[in-house]
C-alpha cells in the first residue's frame, strides 16, 4: 500500500493524522481511497471530476505527479500546496 | 450594537460596535483565504460564509456563532459532463420558503439548499441553458452576483451575471428567459448591441414594497425597471452621477424611490473619481441623485469599492449602512448616509460587507 502524507488543514481534516496507508494503482486512486475513508477530505486535493486542484501539487517519492501517475506499494505520497497565491 | 460580516482576501472580520465610533474586531475566521461573501440569514440566524481558498477551492461554510467552528456545507460542485470547476460562490440569499437559499457562482451557476445552507443542489435549468456555451465572463470572472426573490412568491426570481444579463424565472427556477430589454453594452460595436448576450450586469435589487422595480448597477450605466425585470430605463445619464460605472449598491426597503450607488471613474479607471469618496442616493427612483460624503475623505482618496462591498440594516431615516474598500477601510452610517464614520481601517482587501 502506498503513504500518504497529509499537512494542515488537510490533515485535520482526516481526523487530525498525518499519515496513512492507502490502496491504489494510481495517485487518482489513492487520493479517491483517502475520501472515502475520510469524506470531509472531498473537494479539497481533487476538483469535481478528481483532477488535482491547480494549486495543490502531489508529489510521488520525490516526483510531482498527476492523478494518473501509477504507484508501486512502496510509493509516498506528500500532498502540499503549490508555490503560488496572493 | 451592530454586528458587520466583512469578507476580506485574508478572511472573514466580524465587526461589533454602536455607530459613529471605531468598531471592534470580535473574530477572524478563515485566516489566510479569499471570502467572497458572508451573511446571517435572519429567519434561522445562521452564518454562512462563502470561501475560496487560492489552493484548496471555494467551499461554503456554516455557523450558529462566528466566532466558534464553521462547517462545511456539501454538494456545490459542477456535475460530471464538463471539463469546468467550480471557481467561486459570489453571493447567498435567503429564498421564500423557510430553510431555502441560494447561492450564485462562477462560472454562472445557481445552486439551492433547502436545509438552511447545509446542503446544495445545482440549478439544473439555468446550467443547461441553450446559449451557454457562447457565455463570456467579465473581468472578475462568470459571476452569478445577484439573486433577487420577490416577497412571499417562491416561484418569481430575477438573476444578475456578469457578463450574461438579467435571467428572469416565473416557475421557482424551472426555465429561465432573459429580461434584458434598454440596456445598451456602450462596450460592444454599435452594431452589435442589439442582440448581443455579452451584457455585463454588476447588480442588481428588488424592492421588497414594490418587487416589479428593481434597480441595477450596469457595466457603464445605472437602470431601473418597472416592470419586474422585462425592461430597463436608462437612469445614470444626465441625472447627478459623477459616473455611471461602479459596482455595489443598496436600497432603502421602506422606500420604493430609493437606490444608493457608489460611482467609480470609469471601466479604465476603478476608483473614486476626484480623489473623493462619496456615495450617491436617489428618492425619486433615479430622477436625481445627491451626493453623500459628510466624514467621508474628501481628497487624495482614490478607492476602489467591489460589488458585493455595501449592506445596509433597517430602513428609513436610521438605517445603518456600511461599505469596504480594497483598501481596508470599512465605513458606516447610522443616518442612511447623511454622516458616515470610520467603522474599521487596515483591513485587509474588503470583498463584502453585509450587517449581521
Amino acid at each position: 500500500m502506498a503513504v500518504v502524507r497529509l499537512r494542515a488543514p488537510l490533515s485535520e481534516l482526516a481526523g487530525g493524522r498525518s499519515e496513512f496507508e492507502l490502496e491504489g494503482a494510481s495517485v487518482g486512486e489513492v487520493l479517491l481511497a483517502l475520501e472515502r475513508e475520510h469524506p470531509d477530505v472531498k473537494g479539497w486535493i481533487l476538483d469535481e471530476h478528481g483532477r488535482i486542484r491547480e494549486h495543490v501539487n502531489v508529489f510521488v517519492n520525490r516526483e510531482c505527479s498527476s492523478e494518473d501517475t501509477a504507484l508501486a506499494p512502496t510509493d509516498r505520497l506528500q500532498v502540499i500546496p503549490a508555490i503560488s497565491g496572493g | 450594537m451592530t454586528e458587520v460580516l466583512v469578507g476580506t482576501k485574508k478572511g472573514l472580520f466580524t465587526l461589533n460596535g454602536a455607530t459613529g465610533k471605531p468598531y471592534e474586531i470580535a473574530a477572524r475566521a478563515f485566516a489566510g483565504d479569499s471570502v467572497e461573501f458572508a451573511i446571517r440569514d435572519p429567519r434561522s440566524g445562521r452564518y454562512l460564509a462563502a470561501v475560496t481558498s487560492g489552493f484548496y477551492g471555494p467551499k461554503v461554510f456554516v455557523t450558529d456563532d462566528p466566532t466558534s467552528e464553521w462547517e462545511q456545507a456539501q454538494g456545490l460542485e459542477l456535475p460530471d459532463g464538463t471539463e469546468q470547476t467550480l471557481k467561486r460562490i459570489w453571493t447567498i440569499q435567503p429564498g421564500e420558503v423557510d430553510g431555502l437559499l441560494y447561492a450564485g457562482g462562477d462560472p454562472g451557476v445557481l445552486f439551492e439548499s433547502r436545509d438552511g445552507g447545509l446542503t446544495w443542489e445545482l440549478n439544473r435549468a439555468l446550467w443547461e441553458q441553450p446559449t451557454r456555451p457562447d457565455w463570456n465572463p467579465g473581468a472578475g470572472g462568470m459571476c452569478l452576483h445577484s439573486i433577487a426573490t420577490w416577497p412571499d412568491d417562491p416561484s418569481k426570481l430575477a438573476l444578475g451575471i456578469s457578463a450574461v444579463g438579467v435571467w428572469l424565472s416565473d416557475d421557482a427556477g424551472e426555465s429561465w428567459r432573459n429580461g434584458n430589454k434598454g440596456l445598451v453594452a456602450r462596450y460592444m460595436p454599435e452594431e452589435s448591441r442589439e442582440d448581443t448576450i455579452t451584457l455585463c450586469v454588476h447588480n442588481l435589487h428588488r424592492h421588497l414594497r414594490r418587487p416589479e422595480r428593481l434597480f441595477m448597477q450596469f457595466h457603464g450605466g445605472v437602470y431601473r425597471s418597472d416592470d419586474a425585470g422585462e425592461s430597463w430605463i436608462d437612469i445614470g445619464t444626465d441625472s447627478g452621477l459623477p459616473s455611471d460605472f461602479g459596482f455595489p449598491m443598496v436600497i432603502d426597503p421602506s422606500d420604493p424611490e430609493s437606490a444608493y450607488v457608489i460611482p467609480l471613474v470609469a471601466d479604465l479607471d476603478r476608483v473614486t473619481p476626484e480623489g473623493r469618496v462619496r456615495v450617491y442616493e436617489t428618492r425619486d427612483a433615479g430622477g436625481s441623485w445627491t451626493a453623500r460624503g459628510d466624514g467621508l475623505p474628501a481628497e487624495n482618496a482614490y478607492l476602489t469599492i467591489l460589488r458585493q462591498a455595501f449592506g445596509r440594516s433597517g430602513s428609513g431615516e436610521t438605517m445603518e449602512l456600511y461599505f469596504g474598500a480594497t483598501s481596508g477601510d470599512v465605513f458606516g452610517s447610522g443616518d442612511a448616509g447623511a454622516t458616515w464614520f470610520t467603522a474599521s481601517s487596515h483591513l485587509p482587501p474588503v470583498h463584502s460587507v453585509r450587517v449581521a
